[in-house]
């Protein structure tokens, strides 16, 4: 019966191999993803437009604007008059206005001097835009602070990813949304095509066992997981300069295990859904969403509210999340992400199961 | 006395309170062409999956080319083919692949295949589409196809489901001399359909009304029992007994 077997794994790659469009789909999801999480879309701050309001043009403050002036988040767009603020924020020509004090270099010695001083650097931001003014309060204060002061009274260091690229963020995120679209929501669709069509019936009655006929489903899908796996790990190594420092490995290894996980699931949809329709709604409302929002690829899982905080627990996307992205950023091996993995093998062992079961209880 | 191939006694399937099969006894002859009638809901597809080893029955027995559906279903499936009313290859394979892929499902060697198959389509006057996808292919071609492809791995019994649906007249009559080929040759088929003139094809019919198998018998005698000329009437009077719906 072993020839049953091959010619199975054959046809079905038939079937992939054939549907050209669906190929290009795959392969051109991941990349186009990639490419737009990784350099257009960021949640960075960029080229902020600032003014600065100076009473004195003394030498603290050009040195002051100089940096800021400098800087590649902001844009310095010139001195203006203290009237001019409010219009100039409300037309957005500017996001950020610097006010400094009249008898700025005055306190700046006396604060240096170690004299207790009032406030000598004003920040007026619009803060329409929630994200863009927390993050160029942050950016400005150690900006200025910098020579302002010696009074920075902690040093902050940004380990691992010290330019702080959203880029890094994002690949472990894309992957485990990736690997769910192609793997799950694919094999499911094909299985739910062959009850639709009939040709699931002629099957049946063959002497084909079941088991083999969605393994030899699977065998496929995770051979194009594997390609789009490897495609990913390209880009990120070489486009997006993500650091893999933990071993490329150990990333393959938690890789290959969530695509057994994405291809159970899948199986698990398809003894749910009676049309293709239905499957791919499933796949695509049930799964995808969840894992966006979820798995602390758009949000950190910190900051979501505490029912959806339980929710990310059953999601496994956020597992795989947290150890791709401590091994390929933090630099640690798979054996330090030991929980996540554990976590991983539970739910696929436990999804492969209830679907086999699921599976064969349809037949009967 | 001719070997018997398909034997049913008290066949019974329940699917909770409703008696989907209720107690059905028949013997099918080898190299016999067995309809298989029944209006919709009669019990048609129910009796013929548990022949197929697709389900089991509640209770009673049955066996298919020697084999028990109790407790042999597996070896039953290695000995029947099987066709739908669905058309049921898959349309982004040509010919070949299609027959390929039946043939090593049935365990066949690539050897054997080949061989099967190039006969077959020979037989169907194909062999210049062999590398066309069945999807290219008209209806009708379709469903000749599918009938030679279940018979790719030379089965012993061929369950047919409503294999003629929206044909047309001159394809059916093809269809129907390769069954009659098959049926010379030895295969016994046991098919199933709503057009009664296909029923006047068959050795013998019988005919489900409310999961019970009310007459069985050649067309012929069918006809004298009842009084009628053809097998349209002979349904028609059962059929109006029936008391479920569809």
């Amino acid at each position: 019966m072993k020839q049953n077997f091959g010619s199975f794994v054959k046809k079905e790659s038939l079937h992939i191999l054939r549907d050209t469009r669906t190929m290009l789909v795959v392969m051109l999801i991941p990349v186009v993803l990639m490419v737009l999480f990784g350099f257009a879309i960021s949640t960075e701050v960029n080229n902020i437009p600032v003014a600065v309001v100076a009473p004195n043009r003394t030498d603290g403050v050009e040195k002051a604007v100089d940096r800021l002036a400098h800087n590649e988040y902001f844009s310095f767009k010139g001195y203006i008059s203290a009237t001019e603020i409010d219009e100039q924020l409300r037309t957005g020509k500017v996001s950020a206005v610097v006010v400094f004090d009249a008898d700025f270099d005055k306190k700046l010695a006396q604060q240096q001097a170690g004299v207790p001083i009032t406030p000598a650097i004003q920040l007026i931001v619009d803060a329409s835009n929630v994200n863009t003014a927390n993050s160029s309060v942050a950016y400005m204060q150690g900006i200025l602070l910098g020579t302002a002061s010696q009074q920075a009274m902690f040093e902050t260091r940004m380990l691992f990813n010290p330019q702080m690229k959203s880029a890094y963020n994002f690949v472990p995120g894309i992957m485990g949304f990736i690997f769910i679209l192609v793997c799950a929501m694919m094999t499911s669709v094909s299985i739910v095509r062959e009850k639709e069509v009939g040709t699931m019936e002629v099957l049946l009655v063959s002497p084909v066992r079941p088991v083999k006929i969605i393994f030899a489903k699977m065998i496929p899908y995770f051979g194009i997981s594997f390609v789009v796996l490897v495609v990913m790990l390209v880009l990120a190594r070489f486009l997006l300069d993500v650091p893999m420092s933990g071993g490329v490995w150990g990333i393959l290894a938690v890789s290959i295990l969530y695509l057994l996980l994405a291809l159970s699931l899948g199986l698990l949809v398809s003894t749910i859904a009676q049309t293709q329709l239905v499957a791919l709604l499933v796949s695509a409302v049930v799964m995808m969403m969840p894992i966006m929002m979820l798995s602390g690829m758009m949000f950190p899982i910190e900051n979501l509210p505490d029912f959806f905080k339980v929710v990310s627990h059953i999601i496994p996307a956020r597992w795989y999340n947290d150890a791709i992205r401590k091994m390929m950023i933090q630099g640690v091996s798979i054996v330090d992400v030991w929980h996540d993995v554990v976590i991983l093998v539970g739910m696929t062992v436990l999804l492969i199961t209830v679907s086999l079961k699921k599976f064969n209880d349809k037949l009967e | 006395m001719s070997e018997i191939v398909i034997s049913v006694r008290n066949l019974t399937k329940k699917f909770g309170r409703f008696t989907a099969v209720d107690n059905i006894s028949f013997d099918v002859e080898k190299g016999e062409i067995f309809g298989f009638l029944g209006a919709n809901g009669a019990g048609k597809t129910t009796a013929m999956r548990m022949l197929c080893g697709l389900s089991f029955p509640t209770s009673g027995n049955g066996s298919v080319a020697g084999f028990d559906v109790m407790t042999e279903a597996e070896e039953i499936k290695c000995h029947i083919g099987y066709m739908s009313q669905r058309f049921s290859l898959y349309n982004d394979l040509t010919i070949w692949e299609n027959m390929m892929l039946f043939a090593g499902i049935y365990g066949m060697s690539k050897k054997e295949s080949e061989q099967r198959a190039l006969w077959l389509l020979d037989r169907l006057q194909f062999m210049s589409e062999k590398d066309t996808m069945v999807g290219s292919l008209p209806l009708g071609w379709k469903q000749k196809l599918s009938f030679v492809i279940a018979t790719i791995h030379k089965p012993e019994v061929i369950f047919l489901d409503e294999p003629t649906g929206g044909v047309d007249p001159i394809t059916r009559r093809q269809f129907w001399e390769l069954i009659y080929e098959e049926a010379a040759a030895g295969t016994t088929i046991f098919v199933t359909t709503h057009y009664m003139d296909e029923a006047e094809y068959c050795s013998r019919v019988s005919i489900m009304v409310d999961g019970k198998i009310e007459a069985l018998d050649t067309p012929q005698a069918l006809k004298k029992q009842f009084g009628v000329v053809s097998m349209d009437e002979v349904f028609r009077t059962l059929a109006r007994r029936a008391k479920r719906g569809d």
